[in-house]
């Protein structure tokens, strides 16, 4: 069992596609969890159909549709870090690792779960991702909590070999479910797409693909 | 947001023309698109807040619409535009949704910055 876990994502939503029935095995078990999110998705390019929000409305909009998946995963601790979505790449690099490293010491978290840099697709999932392993490299080899990282962009496995741990999270599929639906600005649309496609999504969304950072040695 | 309707748009760009006011202005593919389309040539540009001052605004078209604010010394421009809205405080906000509904484009005018 995990001491603590800290995830660290740019955009509301990251957190469940890819992770929300890991977290909510773990907050079942009892795990502590501590979800650092950079933005609000303030350019989120989803407005519904016909359109029940706009670009001054959605921050506010993402941020209750966070708190409502937080709560139905079991996430008891969240923090805004107030970054603006697409901007992460161009921030200073320190700050961004500091302010991590701030909750990394605070925390003192057994487990981290990010982004895997490189890999991910989106500018602020890769800087995301990046400012994690800096603020991860200040501490002493020893001290570091392990760091599991989701990836997937298409060169992830060629590049970076099979995931290697693959979470059936069947058992919780219906919070995770309840996770993606909270975050319905956003989702709505690809889960109508999903559920026409049947079978192969649902079967996609019970399993959970990590890879454990491995850390460059020391030159 | 509803539809744009040109005349009451044509009637809020008047009010902001002529001081200085604050421009939100962004054109997007979404960052995924090049991930799920790979011959999809991904570009976009954003500014925030920018402080412009124009003498003419005027949004043209049948739908989706274009706007083109004359500045002292350049244009601003964006096409389109699909949809509008006043917001409680009087900032004029337009935006391009694509045919699944997805954001393209916005243009929003404020008297104080966003
Ligand atoms: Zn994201």
């Amino acid at each position: 069992m995990e001491r603590h876990i800290l995830v660290v994502f740019p955009h509301p939503d990251d957190e469940a596609f890819g992770v929300s029935g890991t977290l909510a095995l773990h907050a079942e078990n009892g795990t502590p969890i501590t979800y650092a999110c950079l933005t609000l998705g303030e350019m989120g390019r989803n407005m519904g159909k016909p359109p029940f929000a706009n670009r001054e409305t959605l921050p506010l909009i993402r941020k209750k549709e966070l708190e409502d998946a937080c709560k139905i995963i079991g996430i008891k601790d969240l923090r805004l870090l107030g970054f603006r979505d697409k901007t992460i790449e161009f921030e200073d690099e320190e700050l961004l690792s500091d302010r991590i490293g701030a909750i990394i010491a605070e925390t003192n978290p057994s487990l981290i779960i990010t982004f895997y840099p490189g890999y991910s697709v989106h500018p602020d999932h890769d800087a995301c991702g990046a400012a994690v392993i800096r603020a991860v490299e200040r501490l002493p080899k020893e001290k570091r909590p392990t760091v599991h990282c989701v990836a997937f962009a298409k060169n992830c496995e060629q590049e970076l070999g099979k995931p290697d741990i693959v979470r059936d999270v069947s058992s919780v599929i219906d919070k995770k479910m309840a996770a993606i639906q909270a975050h319905r600005s956003q989702t709505e649309g690809l889960m109508k797409a999903a559920s026409k496609r049947g079978g192969d999504a649902l079967a996609w969304l019970k399993t959970e693909r990590f890879w454990t950072y491995k850390w460059k040695k020391v030159l | 947001m509803q539809p744009i309707r040109v005349e009451e748009v044509q009637t809020a760009l008047n009010r902001f023309a002529n001081q200085d006011v604050y421009l939100h202005l962004e054109t997007t593919n979404g960052a995924y698109a090049s991930h799920h389309n790979e011959r999809f040539f991904s570009a976009g540009a954003y500014i925030r807040n920018g402080r412009i001052r124009f003498s003419r605004g005027k949004i043209v078209g049948k739908g989706p619409y274009r706007v083109g604010l004359r500045l002292d010394f350049g244009w601003v421009y964006a096409e389109g535009l699909t949809d509008w809205e006043v917001t409680d405080k009087g900032q004029l906000l337009l935006a391009g949704h694509d045919y699944e509904g997805k954001l393209a484009v916005a243009l929003q005018l404020s008297y104080e910055p966003f």
